[in-house]
């Protein structure tokens, strides 16, 4: 492994703090085992390893603390295991709250931007096209390859503070050019405008995808330049939750994709799919498990919902309250800009459960009976059954809010979704 | 018959085997209090990992997999050792967080298509030799 004389020096201890040797000594061993024969210097971090899964994990951070360790570069916090400003939301043990808290305080102690939230590329965090960073949670990791153009591999606990620590990452995977070319291509410019102008369009799409490609590089054909955020958002989590994808060209949108040629490098395709409706409806029906009748709560905010989001579901409730719990899970800067005109009132007056810090399905928070959880996202809709024991209904957020004032599911206006 | 292999953690061990025969994503797969698979489905459900040499051989996904690898050291309930099918650093860099707290460790080796099967016995070397006994 080619490492500077500085790297070698921490390594040997001979200078820097235990902290820094702990992180850049992790850095360089996941460097050998990836095959990587060089580390890069990275611009920012997103730390996935701040929610609790147990004691050890909170024992290694601590240790990294007294260690004298630092974060490097910018790096921002993905959800933890508590809404801090909510402790008492979260129906963890006594036991089990003090330690995710400790977790999370350990986190900020290495200075990291206590942002506790999986979109933190609406919370500030926006890494320029071509930049190096090391981002873990799947679907920031998915967002800012194929939105932002800044490349990243999938950085899981430990590894990712690590890197933020010593400012370095393994040279391998997608920080390569090459190795960020398509080899797969979905063309999806023959579905119906019914299929394409639906607003559950991309999160469909994007379980679609990570059937399709996987681990694979694909490049995405015929979809509209226009999409905003919030959709490219939805699409990037939902492809990262049913495969292991950290990159998709969609052509017209992703800065390396200007068009198919480019996002191919110059190569002809391993494959091309012609996307149909039949295929959209097939996935878009397994994210359910059930059809129909009464449901125990909403869940939406998997990636945490955008102000725009907030507000979409206050102007579709039409100052209807809801008859079950509707949660949504937000980074604290929503609730702040809510807050500005008391939105954030509005939506807790209809029955909103406002859940900052923390997601739905990583903590105990939905109601402690399983029942019926209704989401317009693709990945609750992908975890709820492992994690939470609820069974999902997916729908579009207008019909979430219709069957939440409803209590049981309720599809209006089909033709306009 | 012996085969010698890409050594991602090295270290020594003598275990019988357990072979997963669908992939697997520690986190959300294996319970890190009991060193149970506890996902539903899964042909090894019910299955301890504690103690064992367990075949990986495809690799799935949850990078939080490292930290219920990490629990499952710190809990003395962690397998022997582990074979991957390929090479990944999710479930090693666990391994060598625990190195790092000085809990013990366990070799994890990249074996392409082992041979070995659920109920065998086997012997890893330091240098990565394994051998059926």
């Amino acid at each position: 492994m080619k490492l500077s004389v500085t790297d070698r020096a921490v390594l040997a201890g001979e200078t820097g703090s235990t902290g820094e040797r702990m992180a850049l000594e992790l850095v360089t061993k996941a460097a050998a085992m990836l095959g990587a024969d060089r580390l890069i210097r990275i611009h920012s971090g997103h730390i996935d390893g701040c929610l609790f899964h147990g004691n050890a994990g909170v024992t290694y951070c601590e240790k990294l603390v007294s260690g004298g360790a630092q974060v490097r570069v910018p790096a921002t916090t993905n959800v933890g295991a508590l809404n801090l400003l909510r402790p008492d939301q979260c129906r963890l043990s006594s036991a089990a709250r003090k330690m995710a808290f400790r977790l999370m305080v350990a986190h900020e102690k290495l200075g990291c931007r206590p942002s506790w939230t999986c979109a933190p590329y609406q919370a500030g965090a926006r890494p320029e096209a071509g930049q190096q960073i090391a981002w873990g949670e799947s679907n920031a990791v998915a967002f800012a390859n194929t939105v932002l153009g800044a490349r990243t591999n999938r950085y899981g606990d430990f590894l990712d503070i690590a890197c933020a620590i010593s400012g370095k990452a393994p040279f391998y995977g997608l920080h390569i050019a090459e190795n960020r070319y398509a080899r797969l291509v979905l063309d999806t410019s023959l579905l119906p405008a019914a299929v394409t102008q639906d607003s559950a369009f991309y999160p469909v799409l994007g379980s679609l995808i990570g059937r399709l490609a996987g681990e694979t590089v694909c490049a995405v054909t015929g979809l509209p330049r226009d999409a905003d955020e919030d959709k490219l958002k939805a699409l990037c989590a939902a492809a990262a939750s049913t495969g292991a994808v950290a990159l998709v060209h969609l052509v017209g949108v992703t800065p390396e994709a200007p068009d198919l040629d480019t996002a191919l490098g110059g190569n002809e395709p391993e494959a091309t799919v012609t996307i149909t409706a039949e295929m959209m409806a097939d996935v878009r029906r397994n994210l359910s498990m059930v059809s129909d009748g009464p449901i125990d709560c909403v869940a939406v905010g998997s990636p945490h919902f955008s102000e725009a989001e907030c507000r979409s579901v206050l102007a579709l409730a039409g100052g209807r309250s809801f008859a079950v719990p509707f949660y949504i899970c937000m980074g604290r800067h929503t609730l702040k800009a809510l807050g500005a005109d008391g939105t954030d009132l509005a939506l807790v007056s209809l029955g909103v459960e406002i859940v900052t810090d923390t997601c739905v399905v990583v903590t105990p928070v939905l109601p402690a009976k399983p029942g019926v959880m209704m989401t317009n996202s693709a990945k609750f809709a992908h975890y709820a059954m492992g994690n939470t024991g609820h069974l999902p209904v997916f729908g579009t957020l207008a019909e979430c809010v219709a069957s939440a004032q409803q209590g049981h599911v309720r599809r209006p206006g089909q033709g306009d979704r | 018959m012996t085969r010698s292999m890409h050594i991602l953690c090295a270290g020594s061990a003598v275990a019988g085997v357990l072979r997963l025969t669908e992939p697997l994503s520690f986190w959300g797969g294996i319970d890190p209090a009991t060193a149970l698979i506890t996902l539903a489905g899964h042909p090894q459900q019910g299955e301890s990992v504690a103690g064992k040499a367990l075949i990986v051989p495809g690799l799935v996904g949850s990078s939080s997999s490292s930290a219920v690898m990490l629990e499952l050291i710190s809990a003395g309930i962690a397998p022997a050792a582990l074979l991957l099918g390929a090479r990944d650093a999710i479930l090693p860099i666990g391994v060598v967080v625990a190195g790092q707290m000085g809990l013990p460790t366990l070799p994890v080796l990249v074996v392409a298509d082992p041979p070995w099967q659920t109920g065998d016995r086997i012997s890893i070397g330091l240098n990565g030799q394994i051998a059926r006994i």
